[in-house]
């Protein structure tokens, strides 16, 4: 049955990718091996369902009007330019490298594509080479469920809807967006684009949605706007740029991650040093101070000082108290 | 299995395939399309029945059905209309792009170079699915490594040669000098790492690019011994040990971060909002650091021991404060 359907879809294909114009329900029934000799309503059933088959596989069949001087008669086509992968010439190196991508997605579904991207590729002539960069293995997982329909969500442009907790909430809020991307930060997948309700940009965890992604509407019911860079709004992940400096006394040998980054290093009392280290925010630097224990001592700025102090006393059991200056 | 929208599909490029490749072998055909070659006569059958609308001899696919299923030889003629394939469809075309411009975040030099103009001349061709372009749509952070040492990695690599490496271990705060033979570069959880052949643990390690405070090709040949195996990351880049100590901590809400962020044993809320969770720690320094980083957010439930010395390690530390009290 299943090789009867696949030569029915495919003479389909290639009948309205010959055609010069146009071509009626009635003429494909006749031509197409396959839906002669079925009644109407099931030829109606069988020709509908293919063409969403086909579509789905992004074969474009357009239908519109045969000729429109004589008759209203509507017929279907594929255009040979819409269907067929464009003219891709790669040199030996650039053909080389595709073999790699290939391997890069250990997400099931997206390795799937890339390989049917890469298939497509070497029908059209392209010899890719499996060993090029060998010793290269980027991975990128998903393993997220929200992760799927995301991505045909923001393929398909299509608006969703999900509960999504925010870090430190115990609550999820409902949420409805228009998904212009998805971006990967540390492992962890974001989706990026406009909160329909608070109508501003958003960017949310997909570990903190939890229950189904349902979409909203129709494909391609939204448009990104010009310009958009998912690189730049991941940028917001990033730690911002430091715009002070802190003096940290630091135990000779240890505080690796401290001098590794220190704008000077001078040699303090036996067995110390001193660091100038810059920073963005006084209390991401403080967690890193107190993470070294005795092996770090800062000398300020005070907001820093204080940071330290209070995470200290509390691990301490030390009663936190402020502290008094002067 | 196949269903016939997965047969489609794979027809559509088998057909432009053939005729690139006259006389390809059935084995080698199905290997390029991730099916069996029982698969492939079955295409092959499908196609036989496939041609000009009409439909009358002469107008159909010419396969040779014979030398296929007794050669493994295939032969395909008069399908001209399918000479390309079909056009990259919008989900293909992403995942295709994606991959590479990840992949060119950890290649360096001609590599780059070469992946660079690949993904130009492959945004041209997706044309219509327009998802594809450059920086929209998708994208997977890599955390940028130092270009020189990223460069010399690339070049040992390459070379196959063996490296000096002044290496950070923020777990165990210490700064470490060794020679390596390198293996492979891995992306993983967005960030880079080469694995190597250490010479000095004698042991298969993955050394963080960002942690690589400096790098020296050696003029000796990398020669990583036989039980030099890589290691299977797809569980992740951590993986715990039995032997490990476990401890259990429980997160206030500022910390509950920790349970997402580091491999756990377990996870059970607690009072307040907390998290109560059991992990492996391979160096108790690096809990210690943890717990004196969150400031009270944490706390160890168990061991008690090691609880009672996070606190004497930050009153130890207060001491250097007492002149400004």
């Amino acid at each position: 049955m299943s090789a009867r359907k696949s030569e029915r879809l495919l003479n389909l294909v290639i009948c309205l990718l010959v055609a010069r114009t146009y071509v009626t329900k009635e003429r494909i029934r006749e031509v197409v091996e396959g839906y002669a000799g079925q009644t109407d309503d099931a030829f109606e059933k069988m020709f509908e369902r293919d063409k969403d088959e086909l579509r789905d596989l992004g074969i474009p069949i357009e239908m519109g009007t045969i000729d429109k001087f004589f008759s209203d008669d509507v017929g279907y086509r594929i255009r040979r330019d819409v269907f067929e992968l464009p003219e891709v010439h790669l040199e030996p190196d650039e053909a080389a490298v595709l073999g790699v991508a290939a391997r890069v997605w250990q997400h099931a579904s997206l390795a799937e594509a890339t390989t049917s991207a890469v298939l497509k590729l070497k029908a059209a002539g392209i010899q890719t080479d499996q060993s090029a960069l060998s010793a290269i293995e980027p991975h990128v997982g998903a393993s997220e469920p929200a992760f799927d329909p995301l991505w045909s969500a923001v393929v398909s442009r299509t608006a969703v809807r999900f509960d999504h907790r925010r870090s430190g909430a115990t609550e999820a809020a409902k949420r409805t967006l228009e998904p212009w991307g998805i971006v990967s930060w540390h492992g962890r997948w974001y989706v990026v684009g406009r909160d329909r309700d608070r109508e501003a940009t958003r960017m949310f965890r997909l570990s903190r949605i939890s229950g189904n992604v349902k979409t909203v509407g129709a494909a391609g019911s939204f448009t990104v706007p010009e310009g958009t860079d998912m690189r730049s709004l991941v940028s917001q992940l990033a730690p911002k740029r430091p715009t002070s400096e802190a003096k940290v006394r630091a135990r000779s040998g240890s505080c690796v991650s401290l001098r590794r980054r220190a704008n000077a290093i001078e040699p303090y009392e036996d067995g110390w040093d001193l660091l100038q280290v810059p920073y963005a925010d006084s209390e991401v630097l403080a967690e890193e101070i107190a993470s070294y224990g005795p092996d770090a001592v800062v000398e300020g700025p005070g907001d820093v000082l204080d940071g330290v102090l209070r995470r200290l006393r509390t691990v301490a059991g030390v009663a936190v108290a402020k502290r008094g200056r002067g | 299995m196949s269903n016939a929208r997965d047969q489609v599909q794979r027809l559509l490029a088998l057909v432009p395939y053939l005729r690139e490749n006259d006389g390809a072998r059935v084995d080698d055909v199905a290997a390029e399309f991730g099916v069996r070659p029982k698969q492939i006569i079955a295409d092959l059958k499908v196609l036989w029945f496939c041609g000009l609308p009409g439909a009358q001899m002469g107008d159909l696919i010419e396969i040779d059905i014979d030398a296929a299923e007794g050669d493994g030889v295939i032969h395909l003629n008069n399908a001209d209309y399918l000479a390309r394939p079909l056009r990259l469809a919008a989900d293909e075309a992403l995942a295709l792009l994606t991959a590479l411009r990840t992949l060119r975040e950890v290649t360096a030099g001609q590599d780059r170079d070469a992946i660079d103009r690949a993904i130009a001349k492959l945004e041209t061709a997706a044309g219509e699915a327009a998802a594809a372009q450059e920086g929209a749509a998708a994208h997977v952070h890599v955390e940028p490594a130092d270009p020189e040492i990223a460069a010399t990695v690339n070049r040992a690599l390459a070379g196959k040669r063996r490296l000096h490496l002044t290496y950070d271990v923020p777990s165990r705060d210490e700064t470490t000098e060794r020679d390596v033979d390198p293996m492979r570069l891995v992306v993983s959880e967005g960030r880079t790492y080469l694995e190597a052949w250490c010479r000095l643990a004698e042991d298969v390690r993955l050394f963080r690019l960002d942690r690589i405070a400096g790098v020296k090709l050696l003029d000796l040949p990398s020669e990583p011994p036989p039980e030099a195996t890589p290691r299977d990351l797809s569980n992740g880049m951590f993986q715990p040990s039995e032997r490990d100590l476990l401890a259990t901590v429980q997160l206030a809400p500022p910390a509950r971060w920790v349970a997402e962020y580091y491999p756990t044993e377990s996870v059970v809320e607690g009072t307040k909002g907390s998290l109560i969770v059991k992990l492996r720690v391979a160096d108790t320094a690096w809990l210690q650091r943890l717990v004196l980083r969150l400031g009270g957010s944490a706390t160890v439930l168990d061991p008690t021991d090691l609880s009672t010395e996070i606190a004497a390690t930050a009153r130890e530390a207060l001491t250097a404060y007492d002149d400004l009290l």
